[in-house]
């Protein structure tokens, strides 16, 4: 009976929003984002209008942007299902910087802005500060200043060299854009104003070494060293951008900073691609219980709440594979369930939980889910917390299509003997790794024609996709000289 | 803490760049899309965009990934009847959720991206290349207004265009730099002054010696002239060409019996073009409709167009209105005069030369660019021989053409308006 008495009036009650509104739910949300210890960076909330916010998805989410044709053709195919009433637009978009940028669209409702304020300003703004991927990865503080930089210097680069010049190398480097990322170097932050001073000493730097590389004055012709024998990369190389910028024989300078420039931002990007589930699912954990919260609080109507959960519930809503909306597994599904249960194994852990999840089962909610967003990637947050209810829930089961075979096979079901082999494979599937064909530099012929050879590792025996020869032109293009392919079954150690 | 910043008034079209450059890489698409529609659909409606349809794998960006194939486990959710260990028939044509494989991913079955072209750039795609010719002629040479603009600082001038700032400034110059040698000579006599007085205050004579030279400095630097005659600076106006960018547009037709509704939808569609191009290029536009049979009458668009007379067929009638409401109205100084005739070749026989007559002395003279188009299938009569003696007369200014169908007055119209190479 106290706790009603205590309840508070309602921030709002009608549906229009006002920058003082914004700014109030912001308030209490921070305040109860506090209450769980969320830690982020500080948000800089934008209103924008629809059209901005197609300009933001053609950007891929980039504030800033250099200008590719490309960008433009995402616009006009935004615009055009926007404009007809095919697709809505985003909520929300969420920039991973320092001060962390979040885009609110003009035309929703003051629910769908607390949400979204939720959302992305606490549940995305906290994933990008805490996981250990984009702490390592990624530099929120230093990549507005780095866009800036790489837009101001294709602009000039457009001026000096052409426009049609840049954009083919643009074009080229897009094609290899995800093998442009270091898997396991970090890269050390730098400033624009750095990286504008560097790129002056980098440029006559490194013409110098790849003429060194390339130096066709004879030797003493007896006595063929073993370092010129010896096959150059000495091992095979994944980072074909890098490679590619450090050792092309005949990029110009100009042309290997823009290499760089594609791969910097492909590196950048590279934690959201293998945190989709985690992230996604992670804000959408937040914005649900922190929208709870504020109703238990009385801060917010009925009304309002019944507009959250109708949203929310599209939002994780999951179609079954034979459901003609089924396009794979939502990622705000399968990532809210699973945070919801580890969630739910600590507070009511069942006999199961305390079989399948020892450590976990009856601990601190909060410090687990912590852990499990800060030190996991999508792969092997699955591989550790998909729960055997999670899977019943969500009816998982698994389809083997193997072209030799007439049929497809069921290897594992929603069943005791079928949990582990379902989250492995669910685990691979998000593996970066297997996603993408394992294609690396093999060698290049250093006393011959240049020619450089790459080696495709193959892996069940999939094979490449049509576009393949496209992108070998693309890498003809950089390389300047031959590119051999080099096919080769991987033996599975 | 948070910042809530309002960007509705930023600017929104943060893409057009990109747009632009999409559209720019894409020309060749989208100007057979462009010549396709403007043969297609009627000239009338010119006025919206086009969509442009390009086949999706000439936009594709092409990246690794993998094909179909192989031996590939996907997990999907929500089975109803499946067990372990099952073996389930392949579902054909891979478009039910279950036999998707990866590959689906990689954006297949985007059979044409389409998009919409705003009629800006429709009309952009649809004129390319096509230049007004003269229009470069009549900017130099037909520049009989003038407009004053400021054009800097001048030593010379009219005393009430003195710029005073600029005056003032260069007076204190002068005054610097002409003082200069006696405000140093100045200060050393000062300091000169104040050491003997401070170490030999009993030497009168050097210290009488030093004012007096002190006086004389002053009175040197008190000569120089506040302000001189030279130091005067005055706004510079001059007079720039004003190029007049106003133009009027005659549409001659016949309405003789001969001329069927199906020839004047035609004639319409060719004058609806033209007037689309010429506003492309002019501010100000204005449209004087004659029609004409025996006799010549200036109408409004509706009649233009629509009503129905018939008759013989003087088109020296219509050539004699016009000049007089050239001479009337437009000024060939102010007014830049384009013409088109539509006929369909019929006329007196005795009237042609009469018509070349006109032509040739009273109005080619003063238009920019007259074009005739014939719309007929049969053999060209006196008229059109006639003309195309005025075509070797005016070679710059005179185009003739002849149109069949419907489907040639696109090209025809890009005939006569190609952009010729400067020789």
């Amino acid at each position: 009976m106290t706790a009603r008495e205590q309840k508070r009036q309602p921030l709002s009650t009608g549906s229009e929003w006002t920058f003082e509104l914004i700014q109030a739910y912001d308030r209490e949300i921070s305040r109860l984002a506090e209450r769980y210890a969320l830690d982020t960076y500080p948000n800089q909330i934008e209103v924008i209008t629809a059209e901005q916010m197609m300009d933001a998805y053609a950007s891929v989410g980039m504030p800033l942007g250099y200008h590719h044709w490309s960008y433009g053709k995402h616009f006009l195919s935004t615009e055009k299902s926007y404009s007809r009433g095919q697709m809505g637009l985003a909520y929300e978009i969420v920039i991973n910087s320092d001060p962390c940028i979040a885009y609110l669209m003009e035309e929703n409702t003051i629910c769908m802005q607390a949400l979204v304020v939720a959302h992305a300003c606490y549940g995305h703004n906290s994933f990008f500060k805490g996981n250990y991927l984009f702490r390592t990865w990624t530099d929120a503080s230093s990549i507005i200043d780095y866009l800036v930089f790489a837009k101001q210097y294709i602009t000039q680069c457009e001026e000096r060299h052409g426009i049609d010049a840049v954009e083919d190398l643009l074009d080229s480097c897009h094609a290899l854009m995800n093998y442009g990322v270091d898997r396991y170097k970090r890269p050390y932050p730098i400033s624009a104003e750095e990286e504008r001073r560097r790129q002056k000493d980098r440029e006559e730097h490194m013409q110098k070494q790849i003429n060194d590389l390339w130096r066709t004055i004879p030797k003493s012709a007896d006595k063929v060293s073993e370092k010129d024998t010896a096959r150059f990369p000495a091992e095979p190389q994944e980072n074909i951008l890098y490679f590619i910028e450090k050792h092309a024989p005949l990029l110009e300078p100009w042309q290997r900073e823009i290499v760089r420039i594609v791969r910097k931002i492909a590196q950048y990007f590279y934690p959201q691609r293998q945190t989709q589930v985690m992230n996604e699912g992670w804000a959408t954990f937040w914005h649900y219980t922190l929208m709870n919260d504020l109703y238990d609080e009385g801060l917010v109507t009925d009304g309002f709440m019944l507009e959250f959960l109708q949203s929310h519930t599209s939002v994780v809503f999951q179609p079954g594979f034979d459901s003609p909306y089924y396009s794979g597994i939502n990622p705000y599904a399968l990532g809210f369930a699973m945070y919801t249960d580890i969630r739910r194994m600590c507070e009511n852990p069942t006999e199961e939980d305390r079989r399948w999840f020892p450590e976990i089962a009856g601990s601190d909610w909060l410090s687990a889910i912590k852990f499990a967003m800060s030190s996991f990637k999508d792969e092997s947050f699955i591989l550790q917390y998909l729960s055997p209810k999670v899977i019943r829930d969500l009816k998982l089961f698994s389809i083997m299509d193997d072209d030799q075979r007439d049929d497809l096979l069921v290897p594992a079901i929603h069943d005791e003997s079928g949990y582990r082999v379902i989250r492995e494979t669910l685990a691979a599937q998000y593996n970066l790794g297997n996603r993408e064909p394992n294609v690396q530099i093999w060698s290049i012929d250093r006393r011959g024609d240049r020619s450089l050879t790459l080696r495709h590792q193959q892996h069940d025996r999939k094979p490449l996709g049509d576009s393949t020869e496209e992108v070998l032109k693309h890498l003809h293009r950089l390389w300047g000289s031959i590119s051999i392919w080099k096919p080769c079954r991987a033996t599975k150690s | 803490m948070s910042y809530v910043i309002d960007r509705r008034l930023n600017g929104k079209n943060k893409s057009t760049v990109n747009r632009q450059r999409f559209l720019r890489r894409y020309r060749d698409h989208i100007k057979k899309a462009v010549e396709e529609a403007v043969s297609r659909r009627s000239i009338t409606d010119m006025e919206h965009g086009e969509q442009i349809s390009i086949p999706g794998r000439d936009i594709d960006e092409p990246v690794l990934h993998h094909g179909r194939g192989g031996k590939q486990t996907v997990v999907h959710p929500g089975n109803k009847e499946f067990t372990a260990g099952e073996h389930i028939p392949r579902p054909q044509g891979g478009g039910g959720g279950g036999g998707r494989g990866k590959a689906g991913n990689s954006g297949e079955g985007m059979d044409e991206f389409v998009f919409q072209i705003t009629q800006e750039e429709f009309l952009e795609f649809m004129f390319e290349d096509l230049e007004l010719p003269n229009l470069v002629k009549r900017h130099l040479t037909g520049t009989d207004t003038f407009k004053t603009v400021r054009a800097g600082i001048s030593n010379e001038g009219n005393p009430s265009r003195i710029n005073i700032i600029r005056t003032l400034r260069s007076a204190h110059a002068r005054r610097i730099a002409l003082s200069g040698s006696s405000r140093a000579r100045l200060r050393e006599a000062r300091e000169e002054l104040a050491r003997l007085k401070r170490e030999e205050p009993d030497n009168f004579g050097d210290i009488q010696e030093i004012e007096a030279e002190i006086e004389r400095l002053i009175a040197r630097i008190n000569r120089i002239p506040f302000l001189d005659t030279f130091d005067l600076k005055y706004n510079l106006l001059v007079k720039h060409p004003n190029p007049s960018s106003k133009a009027v547009m005659f549409c001659l037709m016949d309405v003789s019996g001969s001329m069927t509704q199906a020839t004047k939808d035609i004639a319409k569609r060719f004058f609806i073009l033209l007037y689309l191009f010429l506003k492309r290029n002019y501010d100000r536009i204005e449209v004087v409709f004659i029609r004409h049979h025996t006799s010549a009458r200036e109408v409004d668009e509706e009649e233009f167009f629509y009503s129905r007379e018939t008759g013989g067929t003087i088109v020296s009638s219509a050539l004699k209105l016009m000049q007089e409401i050239m001479a009337e109205r437009y000024p060939a100084n102010e007014w830049n005069i384009y013409a088109a005739q539509a006929s369909d070749g019929d006329n007196w026989n005795d009237d042609s030369p009469i018509c070349r007559e006109i032509l040739s002395k009273q109005i080619m003279p003063f238009v920019q660019y007259y074009t005739y188009v014939e719309i007929t299938p049969r053999e060209h009569q006196a008229l059109w021989f006639e003309y195309e003696r005025i075509g070797e007369a005016f070679p710059d200014t005179f185009a003739q053409q002849q149109l069949v169908s419907a489907g040639d007055i696109y090209p025809v119209f890009r005939e006569l308006f190609q952009r010729r190479l400067v020789t």
